[in-house]
């Protein structure tokens, strides 16, 4: 790292000057180290309301059964089955960043891998709920183990990509938790020694007794990049194997084999329209403008973008290729879901999904905080009716046209769904304040190379070519963190 | 003089610290360890430190991983309770790759971090073997065995031209909570 300048072409990923390591540190634990503040209190205080309400529709549905719910013997799987893909699908940005930015070498993601990652826990949190409750005899739940026969079942089914889904969902957890845990230590290894007390003695233990040595970071560093590269098809395998959940049944709309990587890119899709929302006012409340920068926020639109557009192409796909096939039961599915009844849930994921985030193109859009939130937000709910439009579109227009139905949720239906949300943000600002938000020591590697203070000296130094200064300082006319008036002197 | 078991060198930029470990082996000082708040590339090297060999354990646990997989879905599937579907072959070794595949990963994840607990001394309640508590703050901490190294002005000279802004005496080897 000693003298080695970083081109001074690429935008800076911590802003602002009189930035040192001793900063870092007090910037990132000022929410861990003092008393929340009112914003705090008031979220925590509806998200746990949220959540509350989860435990009771949750345990209504343990105790009456999933009868409790809106479904039907046509539409068997709605609501249950919408919201899990929902929350596996957000968790995917978490690894996304952690893992596949790693392998790329992108250092912008060390100022937003933590919460990412976080995110993806309790994403897959709620997702595994949705699974249990789901069972009907969740006291069974056990039984999708590979269990000998005595149990009362026989083996699984190894043919049957819900037993695959249940590997996949529970190796992703555990390996991701794994992954978030071990990248945390040296940050708790900091709040340790800075704290006192019951709190010292609290941290030490979760700390492990990191102690920073060189061989700890050594074998550190090789840890890390190697759960990187098996975290990397992980996340690719997880999605896939929850789209083959639908892909290798024979309904209709269902059985196609474009759902493996459509389902993923629109897994990464929303998982960063979930970053970007929880993020974005992370960021302001918590003060945190100098790290997680306009740049960071330009680049996840990007990847919005881009994977927005795969899902777009995707959607179109399927309707030619529904078509093409000939087979006039697939043709049907797929004029039912764009005309049909449920019309409107169709063109709100198209509008929510394929439309709205082609405005990201807009370099004023992409750069507005508000209009990124906003668009982050309409991400979710499109990929909320594009799970809706799959299952139930699909089911509600049987083989046989006596039995067909639609769908109605119950207020248990709505509950759980609604409380999972609660839960969800529970656990996001309940993490906010326990642990740091950000890697401190991955922020710190940037600090003598990527930070705009490096990059202000490497100016002053004047052996830059004065084209190259020109253009980077007209890049930071974006950053909202950035005072113009330094540069002007120059 | 005689109690001091350790010399710290504090410094507050990872160069300098840098530059201070080559002026101690130059005067043939040996370091005991160098405590940093984030990774320092290159280092190693400069210790002398081998390649960590973590990857040859993650390979290890990995392919154990898909043999467990092969195995298990092979011993039900095929030998212990055959399921006849529609006549098809009960050893269908597509259908098994997604499993294999996902222990593969789950054995090599749990398997590569818990040798790495393991070979570093970290599981929850271990107490913390700390030098210097702003090491995992904003100090670089070169640590001399104040015992192995009997010049202790020589040492004080050499870290502090190298930059460093702090000398610290430790009495005991870890300031660290009893």
């Amino acid at each position: 790292m000693s003298g080695h300048n970083e081109s001074i072409l690429r935008e800076p990923l911590i802003t602002g000057d009189n930035i040192t390591y001793a900063k870092i540190t007090d910037d990132i634990l000022s929410p861990v180290e003092n008393k929340p503040n009112k914003a705090w209190w008031i979220g925590f205080i509806v998200a746990s309301l949220g959540a509350l309400l989860w435990v009771v529709a949750v345990s209504y549905t343990f105790w009456n059964g999933i009868g409790a719910w809106g479904l039907n013997k046509t539409v068997g799987w709605a609501w249950d089955i919408t919201g899990f893909v929902w929350w596996v699908g957000i968790g995917h940005a978490g690894t996304l960043i952690s893992a596949v930015l790693l392998l790329f070498r992108q250092n912008w993601r060390n100022s937003i891998n933590r919460s990412a990652e976080a995110m993806t826990i309790f994403a897959v949190i709620c997702a595994a709920t949705y699974v249990v409750s789901h069972m009907g005899r969740p006291w069974l739940a056990y039984w999708v183990l590979p269990l000998p026969n005595q149990f009362g079942s026989l083996w699984v089914n190894f043919n049957s990509p819900l037993v695959w889904d249940m590997f996949a969902i529970s190796t992703y957890f555990s390996v991701s938790l794994l992954f978030w845990y071990t990248g945390l230590l040296p940050d708790i290894a900091t709040i340790r020694d800075r704290a006192v007390g019951t709190r010292r003695k609290i941290y030490s233990i979760f700390s492990f007794g990191w102690s920073g040595s060189v061989k700890t970071w050594q074998r550190f560093e090789a840890v890390s990049l190697i759960l990187a590269g098996i975290s990397t098809p992980l996340v690719l395998s997880v999605h896939t194997i929850v789209s083959m959940d639908f892909a290798t049944s024979v309904i209709p709309g269902w059985h196609t084999t474009i759902f493996p990587p459509y389902f993923v890119a629109g897994a990464i899709f929303s998982g960063f329209a979930m970053v970007l929302t929880l993020l974005l006012v992370a960021r302001k409340v918590l003060g945190l403008e100098n790290y997680i920068t306009m740049f960071h926020i330009e680049s996840m639109n990007k990847i919005i973008i881009l994977t927005g557009s795969i899902v777009g192409v995707a959607y179109l796909t399927e309707f030619f290729i529904a078509w093409y096939s000939g087979s006039e039961y697939e043709q049907y599915a797929f004029i039912n879901r764009s005309t049909g009844p449920y019309w409107w849930s169709y063109w709100m994921m198209m509008t929510c999904n394929v439309i709205s985030p082609q405005l990201l193109w807009f370099k004023k859009i992409r750069l507005s905080i508000k209009a990124t939130w906003i668009l982050s937000i309409v991400v979710n709910v499109g990929m909320w009716f594009e799970r809706f439009v799959i299952i139930v579109t699909s089911l509600h227009r049987d083989y046989i046209p006596s039995s067909w139905a639609m769908f109605y949720p119950t207020w248990v239906d709505i509950s759980v769904f609604v409380g999972s949300i609660g839960l969800f943000f529970t656990l996001f600002l309940l993490f906010l304040r326990v642990l740091p938000s950000i890697a401190i020591a991955e922020v710190k590697l940037l600090l003598k190379t990527a930070s705009e203070q490096a990059k202000m000296k490497q100016i002053k130094e004047g052996h830059e070519n004065k084209e190259y200064v020109a253009e980077y300082v007209e890049s930071l006319e974006k950053f909202d963190s950035v005072k113009q008036e330094d540069y002007a002197k120059i | 003089m005689s109690d001091i078991k350790y010399i710290l060198g504090s410094f507050g930029d990872p160069d300098e610290m840098m530059h201070g470990i080559e002026k101690l082996q130059e005067n043939n000082i040996s370091i005991h360890d160098v405590y940093t708040p984030m990774p320092i590339h290159g280092i190693e090297a400069k210790l002398g430190i081998k390649r960590s060999r973590i990857d040859i354990a993650a390979f290890c646990f990995g392919i154990t991983g898909t043999c467990c997989a092969f195995a298990l879905i092979y011993f039900c599937a095929v030998i212990d309770w055959r399921v006849n579907i529609g006549g098809k072959p009960s050893f269908a070794l597509p259908d098994f790759i997604p499993i294999m595949f996902e222990l593969t990963v789950l054995f090599c994840a749990f398997g590569m971090v818990l040798t790495y607990y393991a070979s570093t001394h970290l599981f929850p309640g271990r107490a913390p073997r700390v030098m210097d508590l702003r090491a995992t703050d904003d100090r670089f901490v070169i640590a001399v065995d104040a015992k192995d190294n009997i010049e202790h002005t020589v040492i004080d000279g050499l870290l502090k031209d190298a930059g460093a802004l702090e000398i610290k005496y430790n009495e005991r080897k870890y300031i660290s909570y009893e």
